[in-house]
């Protein structure tokens, strides 16, 4: 069968705030296999970032154990994470996070300087390659500030593409967007997911949990509800039936 | 992570922000430019008065009355009358390691020729005197045993007093000037000396046989000093020993009493005169370097607003797997970067202005390579030193809360 890309084993992580310990997350266990495209929802404060911060390696949790790619993740120490979220992790955030006044190349190939392993050259051949994949070849040399936000987005994508992850973590990736480029984010992510990409994408919006092809819920901390989802919408298709916009 | 990568990136962030970049730079440009101009001024003036001095005779030995405290507060030598002319005559007989003797009488007063007159000191000397000093006859002669014995009525004038004197080119020799309404008929005239590092005009001198100034100017018996030369550089020492003993006993001084005199060598007035010229030096290099001081807490200071602008920047590249020694060499780079910069056109406006103050003010400057290579490590030195604090802030940011800084 398909290889476990994620193994989360009865994690906890508490915050301690003053005398007070906020449980974010309280003994969460489940498996992600190569290729699935989830979604994580659940209401405000529910833990979905808090996880998915777990998941991307930038957290550790307080219990409980992480295999990501069959590597124990909660003994690893901070240089070792960053190793391991350079080479095998994707990050797209809501608010893009791109360097300013830096063309999209640049932005992208970004990763791929903290990886001595690869020249200048290729750095280059793997951004523009990237940018390529996410429909922006004609975008490369134009700078963050000359772009719309779901362009942006789309740089951000092909920025957490670059380094051939195991994962991308998107997290309210199109919480910033209109309706309508949303739905391209999404047509882009399930074109990904088409590719065998394995997708993580946290939204507290359940229309876009249908592009998914597994749902999880999570309610203060814990999973209440873990189910594939039998009927794929496409987000092509949604796209094509909303109301023409000319101006 | 390798370092090329790292000045990539400090590079890229840089030129994002060039304005900057330059107006934190200024701080540096500054600072340097002014540490290079001040040691080459001053290293400038040290080295004239240096070479000043060994121009004037390395084995000149100076002797004027009155206890001479050098360095010290004292009295005016030449208001004590403690040397007389017998001492000269004792130091030009008795001793071995003099070599040549003058005794000195001043007097000031204006010289008139025609309708010109010109305020100018009158020097009494003998016709060792212009050895002494490395003075050279232009035209004409010195004045003779004779006219020395004589009191003649004759003196030697430099090149400023005959300017001033004879507007209209004429010879001066043989023409007759009044000092204080004394006729004195000129009978040579000094080769051309220039300015010395302190700004004196050598040429501004004339020169009379000492004995004319004792009786027919200041009427006096007594002599207000004493020019010597050892025989030979080496022998300085000795030649000092030597004339304090002769004026000692000469002045019937008690071992227990003070000398009445003072002897000083060349070499002691070189010194006395670098020293201070090195006291300017390091004055100056402390402003300066206080300037430099004020540059990198610039640095400092713009790295710091830096790093908190770009909270979330160092959030996403931790989370793309920046590590944390990555965000510290990247932040140290750029100031380095800045300062090193900063440095680099620091010497060039420094050079650029030393060599401009030479050339508008004629001000003896000396740039000396140490300085140049002191101001480029200080500069690295300042950008990690201030650079390092914001960098390692920087380094240490948590990257969840960096990416959620708002
Ligand atoms: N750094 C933190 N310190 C303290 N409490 C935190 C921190 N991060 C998250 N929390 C708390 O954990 C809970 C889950 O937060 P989060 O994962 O951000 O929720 P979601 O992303 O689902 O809106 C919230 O109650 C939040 O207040
Ligand atoms: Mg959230």
């Amino acid at each position: 069968m398909n290889k476990s890309i994620i193994r989360l084993e009865n994690i906890k992580r508490d915050f301690v705030v003053g005398d007070e310990t906020v449980h974010a997350l309280r003994g969460i266990s489940f498996t992600i296999n190569e290729g699935e495209f989830v979604s994580i929802m659940g209401s405000s404060g529910s833990g979905k970032s808090t996880m998915l911060n777990l998941l991307g390696c930038l957290d550790t949790p307080t219990d409980g154990e992480y295999f990501l790619d069959d590597v124990a993740v909660s003994s690893m120490n901070k240089n070792q994470r960053s190793t391991l979220r350079n080479k095998k992790i994707g990050f797209v955030f809501q608010s893009y996070n791109l360097l300013p006044k830096t063309t999209a190349e640049e932005n992208v190939e970004l990763p791929l300087m903290y990886n001595p392993a690869y020249s200048g050259k290729e750095r280059r051949a793997k951004a523009i390659k990237a940018l390529d994949d996410v429909g922006l070849s004609d975008r490369v040399n134009h700078k963050s500030n000359q772009m719309s936000g779901g362009q942006m987005q789309r740089v951000a994508i092909a920025r957490a593409l670059v380094n051939d992850p195991v994962l991308i973590l998107a997290d309210e990736a199109t919480g910033n967007l209109d309706t309508r480029t949303a739905y391209e984010i999404m047509v882009l992510f399930q074109e990904l997911h088409a590719k065998g990409r394995t997708i993580i994408f946290v939204t507290h919006n359940p229309e876009l949990a249908a592009f998914t092809s597994r749902n999880i819920v999570l309610r203060d901390g814990k999973v209440i509800k873990d189910a594939p989802n039998r009927q794929i919408e496409s987000a092509k298709k949604m796209l094509d039936m909303l109301p023409k916009q000319d101006d | 992570m390798n370092i090329g990568n790292l000045i990539k990136i400090s590079l890229r962030a840089l030129n994002n922000n060039k304005m900057r970049a330059f107006l934190t730079m200024l701080g540096i440009i500054i600072g340097v430019a002014s540490v290079i101009t001040m040691l080459a001024i001053g290293q400038g003036s040290k080295k004239s008065i240096q070479s000043q001095i060994s121009e004037m005779g390395s084995n000149m030995i100076m002797i004027q009355p009155g206890t001479g405290n050098m360095g010290g507060v004292r009295l005016s030598g030449e208001s004590q009358q403690t040397l007389k002319l017998g001492d000269y005559y004792a130091l030009r007989d008795k001793t071995q390691y003099i070599s040549a003797c003058s005794p000195t009488v001043n007097s000031s007063g204006q010289f008139i020729y025609q309708s010109n007159n010109y305020p100018c000191a009158i020097t009494g000397v003998n016709s060792d005197y212009l050895d002494i000093r490395k003075l050279s006859i232009d035209e004409g002669t010195v004045f003779s045993k004779q006219q020395i014995e004589a009191a003649a009525k004759v003196c030697i004038v430099g090149k400023t007093v005959i300017t001033n004197l004879f507007t209209n080119g004429e010879d001066p020799l043989g023409k007759v000037i009044r000092f204080n309404k004394i006729p004195f008929t000129i009978i040579g005239t000094l080769n051309e000396k220039g300015f010395n590092s302190m700004g004196m005009d050598q040429d501004n001198v004339v020169l009379a046989p000492y004995t004319t100034i004792q009786k027919r100017i200041l009427a006096i018996t007594y002599i207000q000093g004493i020019f010597a030369s050892a025989s030979s550089e080496a022998n300085t020492n000795k030649a000092i020993a030597e004339a304090e003993n002769i004026l000692r006993t000469n002045h019937k001084l008690k071992p227990t009493d003070a000398d009445d005199f003072n002897i000083r060598s060349q070499e002691e007035i070189s010194k006395m005169l670098t020293s201070t010229t090195d006291i300017l030096t390091i004055l100056l290099a402390c402003i300066a370097g206080i300037s430099l001081l004020v540059g990198g807490i610039g640095i400092m200071n713009i790295m710091y607003v830096s790093v908190t602008e770009r909270t979330r920047e160092i959030g996403l590249r931790m989370s793309i797997g920046a590590k944390g020694r990555d965000i510290l060499s990247q932040f140290l780079i750029e100031a380095i970067l800045i300062s090193f910069t900063g440095g680099i056109i620091g010497v060039i406006i420094g050079l650029g202005a030393s060599f401009l103050i030479h050339a508008v003010f004629s001000w003896p400057i000396s740039v000396q390579l140490y300085a140049v290579l002191m101001s480029f490590v200080v500069c690295t030195i300042t950008g990690v030193f201030f650079g390092w604090y914001p960098a390692k802030k920087a380094s240490e940011l948590d990257p969840i809360e960096a990416l959620r800084y708002e």
